[in-house]
């Protein structure tokens, strides 16, 4: 092993190329064979499966080094081309160095007095990285060489390998010629460094063939060799290579070998880049382009961002998820195949020793009666590292050999820490730590109030778990990464985790109001919060008997010094505020942990804004916070169990009358359209500011059908009180809106595509149902049916039309966004907050003095500010 | 042509030249070398306008959305010389 794995300093780095001496010294054989395994299947010596280029055969050792596979690094061979050939990936420096100097005495194209500015500028350190382009603009300036007057030609190049000096093709020993006559001195003005590299090593004539582990053969099944992409260039290669020599050597026709040469041209620039633009990617006989040199480094999918940034881990396990309402946000249910196969390493102590033997003896698959789970051993690890699995039948026998410092991989059981995650990993609270809980059937669960933070959903998405393995690991994550820990959001100090959807209606119902709930009812609530202790006020009257309010039963859960006021989200925005008098109980007072007045809707307790939430996380911790969510959310739900709740089609049927009076606003809003179509054509329309006529129309018009559309649904929501199931869910926030409830029931109002009225399809006109030219609302997209009633076709193509145009936007919307994300995490990803507050970089180096210049933490301030000031003048002054 | 001093504008924060005296006890306060600073070019126009020179520090005080006042400071570098070479 390594005797020092301590991280240290990189001194320096060097760039540079090697020389054909340096490429075949570097090599162990020279290949000449394009053959790869002979007959008897044994590779053939000096072919591209020569044993001494390592040896991937696990049995086998290397005959260059004689390790075995996993220590054998594999060795190089080399390939003596007959012909020089341009290297790909250099193709732009060499045609730098050939537009540059002179082609006979490959001399820089400057004059003495150019060459010396130049130099002073280069040693002053001045517009260092600017140098190289001076060069190339004085030099191609010259229309003689400087040196020995030599008319310079012009340089181009059609193909990636191929360039003209005044339109006529150089090959590539030419090219090689010319850049072997370039002096060292030269160098540094072509943005070469002499002590690293020669311009003429950019032509190759040496070929370096990776080792055999760089490029593995497979055996498949049927006993058949499959050979990496790579070797089957190689291949290509030598079979060109040789039959090159073979033609020169034979005296063959100037055309011939240039056919071949340009061939071999060809698979060399194809080996090391197959995408190179401007040449026909190489393919595999099944028509698949092969995966050569560069395409294995490039890309999301390349080394670099894929096994290097990016590793696949141990430890972890994926499934679909599913909600469970009755498990805490912290907890997690894991299926019990993968709590069998995922392990927590337990090292042997004094105190565990009995313990572990317990558990050892169990085995890997204990069964219990009445347990539907226990956690058993999959492995034990003795002192000298060998592992051993434990199996059913000496389960007991390992058990009694467990002594000090043995490691027992012990399966995974309730209680444990583990991280959660689901792609994409946006933000921190992507990843966090739960609490096992092991249950039958195949589905991790998890809570519903943590769906947000994940952005999951159960339409069939998959989570990843990863089980913590070091102690010092676990800690950190219960301390640093538990869901509790999260609930306030680094983004704006609020609440990220809370109730929602039937949690809120579920809290809603038991506050609003004064609604009365029976003994028996309050037991089923109370019961599903497991609650213990004394029994809010009991009120009696003739009509219901005994009775308890439901804002008691709230305050039930609430801190005992909790005080607040604030206006919930069902407040109706009256001009004038009458506060503690609000008649829609939308005004909230909570005085020392008692719900006075006022509705707990998704002000109070939703992600997002809840108000109580997050002023429990402050002020009592965040576990105090977390136990209070579950508790409402399993209150909501309880409450929702005893009243009932659903919405059905008839929760949108508004009285006649009133579908009559929409009919006729509708009506008059036509009308309004009608004649402001008239005075268009009769040009009597008068202009707004800096619009045309037709452009002040298309404003009237819409202002119209808006206004439309809101007296529609104004109608339909006046019939539709707060015991309609969809308007309570809108007014407390729930779910939907006032705009959903008056699109179901009044009128879905005008559609558009790109702001304006839907004006594309046919000519002048938007579909064959219209007269071109139609300016009316209902060709234009105006949808005056509701969505309870019924669209017209016409509609119903309108409505797609504008639902189409928000499917593309958000999906545009999300790949574009996703790329600025990248490029924004790749650009801040190592700058941090140090402990004297100051944000810098990994140099040190200050990037602001005090971070976000106030030294606030987000996550601890109180939405935004680092403090309420009212808020606590407004406690200072009560507490008198 | 410069009609007014850019200092006087109400869009352009208060920059001080500290003394060596001052300068030294920022970096010392914030454990750094002066080159570990945000750097501002001595062509930039208020630098011109307060006269001051690379190598000195620069005192900027603005107003700040989340601070109400906020102090950074800059090292003035010179234009013509790449920052590699700092």
């Amino acid at each position: 092993m390594i005797p020092n794995q301590a991280p240290r300093k990189i001194g320096w780095m060097e760039f540079g190329l090697l020389s054909p001496e340096e490429l075949r010294k570097l090599a162990v054989t020279k290949i000449i064979s394009a053959d790869t395994y002979d007959e008897d299947g044994f590779p053939i010596e000096m072919g591209l499966m020569d044993p001494r280029l390592g040896t991937i055969d696990p049995g086998l050792r290397c005959k260059t080094c004689g390790q075995k596979v996993d220590a054998c690094p594999g060795h190089f061979g080399y390939i003596d081309l007959a012909m020089p050939v341009i290297h790909v990936g250099f193709a732009k420096t060499i045609k730098n160095c050939l537009a540059n100097t002179c082609k006979e005495c490959g001399r820089l194209l400057l004059t003495d007095g150019e060459r010396e500015e130049l130099l002073q500028k280069m040693k002053s350190g001045l517009e260092g990285s600017r140098l190289p382009k001076q060069v190339a603009l004085k030099a191609s300036k010259a229309a003689n060489c400087p040196h020995c007057g030599i008319k310079t030609s012009m340089i181009d190049s059609d193909k990636p390998t191929t360039f003209r000096a005044n339109g006529r093709k150089l090959i590539a020993s030419e090219i090689r010629e010319w850049l072997e006559k370039i002096k060292d001195e030269d160098l540094p003005f072509l943005d070469i460094n002499p002590k690293t590299a020669r311009p003429e090593w950019m032509v190759l004539t040496v070929l370096l063939v990776p080792p055999i582990s760089t490029r593995p053969s497979i055996t498949l099944q049927s006993g058949e060799r499959s050979e990496d992409d790579l070797t089957h260039k190689l291949v290509d290669i030598i079979h060109i290579n040789q039959k090159l020599q073979e033609n020169r050597d034979a005296g063959a026709p100037q055309l011939i070998i240039e056919d071949l040469w340009e061939l071999l041209q060809y698979h060399i620039t194809t080996y090391f880049d197959n995408q190179t633009s401007g040449i026909p990617p190489a393919r595999h006989r099944s028509g698949r382009a092969l995966k050569t040199l560069s395409q294995r480094l490039k890309g999301k999918e390349g080394r670099f961002r894929s096994n290097l940034s990016g590793k696949r881990v141990n430890f972890s396990a994926r499934t679909v998820i599913s909600p469970d309402s009755h498990i805490s946000v912290n907890e997690v249910v894991v299926p019990i195949e993968i709590a069998r196969e995922l392990t927590l390493p337990v090292r042997i102590i004094p105190n565990n020793l009995e313990a572990m033997r317990e558990l050892v003896k169990r085995g890997p698959n204990p069964q219990v009666p009445n347990e539907y789970y226990v956690p058993g051993v999959n492995y034990v690890i003795r002192k000298d590292g060998r592992k051993l699995k434990v199996i059913e039948k000496d389960a007991e026998e390992l058990a009694d050999r467990l002594e000090m410092g043995y490691v027992v991989e012990r399966q995974l059981m309730d209680g444990d820490i583990v991280l959660f995650n689901r792609q994409p990993s946006l933000h921190r609270m992507s990843m966090m730590a739960h609490m096992v809980k092991v249950m039958p059937n195949k589905t991790f669960r998890l809570n519903l109030s943590v769906c947000p933070p994940y952005n999951a959903d159960f339409d069939g998405d998959e989570m990843n778990l990863h089980a913590v393995q070091s102690e010092e690991a676990r800690s950190e994550a219960e301390v640093l990464m538990k869901v509790q820990e999260n609930m306030l959001s680094p983004r704006f100090g609020g609440p990220i985790i809370g109730a929602l959807h039937d949690h809120i209606t579920g809290c809603f119902l038991l506050t609003y109001k004064q609604r009365k709930f029976s003994m028996s009812e309050v037991t089923q609530i109370l019961s599903a919060i497991d609650y213990k202790g004394k029994l809010p006020k009991v009120k009696v009257d003739k009509q219901c008997g005994k009775w308890i309010s439901g804002k008691d039963i709230f305050s039930l859960l609430l801190p005992k010094e909790l005080n607040l006021e604030y206006r919930a989200t069902c407040c109706a925005k009256c001009e004038v505020c009458q506060k503690r008098d609000c008649p829609n109980d939308a005004w909230v007072v909570l005085r020392d942990g008692r719900l006075l007045q006022g509705t707990i809707d998704d002000k109070s307790i939703g992600a997002f804004k809840g108000e109580i939430l997050a002023q429990t996380a402050r002020r009592w911790g965040n576990k105090a916070a977390c136990q209070f969510l579950d508790k409402i959310t399993r209150m909501g739900i309880a409450t929702l169990d005893v009243l009932g709740f659903s919405l059905g089609i008839d929760d949108e049927d508004i009285p006649s009358d009133a579908k009559n009076q929409i009919k006729e606003t509708l009506d008059k809003t036509r009308k309004k359209i009608e004649n402001l179509i008239k005075a268009y054509e009769d040009g009597n329309l008068e202009v707004l500011p800096a619009r045309s006529p037709e452009e002040t129309l298309e404003m009237e018009i819409m202002r119209a059908t808006g206004q439309g559309r809101d007296l529609a649904g104004e109608i339909a929501s006046r019939s539709l009180g707060m015991d309609n199931n969809a308007v309570i869910m809108a007014k407390s926030g729930a779910r939907g809106s006032m705009l959903n409830v008056s699109q179901m029931a009044g009128c879905v109002g005008q559609q558009a595509v790109r702001g304006e009225r839907i004006s594309r399809g046919y000519l002048n006109r938007t579909l064959p149902h219209f007269k071109p030219g139609d300016l009316s609302a209902e060709a234009k997209g105006f949808v005056s049916s509701s969505y309870k009633s019924g669209l017209t076709p016409t509609e119903y193509f309108f409505n797609s039309m504008g639902g189409r145009e928000g499917l593309v936007d958000t999906a545009v919307r999300t790949s574009r966004s996703g790329y600025m994300q990248r490029r924004l995490i790749n650009a801040l990803e190592d700058i941090k907050v140090k402990e004297d507050g100051s944000v810098r970089d990994t140099t040190g180096s200050i990037i602001q003095f005090q971070y976000g210049e106030d030294g606030v933490d987000p996550s601890k301030s109180v939405f935004g500010d680092a403090v309420k000031i009212d808020d606590i003048i407004k406690e200072a002054m009560e507490g008198e | 042509m410069v009609k007014f001093s850019i200092l006087d504008h109400k869009l352009v924060p208060g920059h001080i030249i500290l003394s060596g005296d001052e300068a030294k006890k920022v970096l010392k306060a914030y454990r750094i070398e002066s080159g570990q600073l945000p750097k501002i070019l001595d062509k930039d126009p208020v630098i011109k306008a307060i006269g001051a020179k690379p190598g000195q520090i620069i005192k900027i005080v603005r107003k700040s959305g989340s601070a109400g006042e906020t102090i950074s400071y800059r090292l003035v570098v010179d234009s013509k010389v790449t920052l590699t070479k700092i």
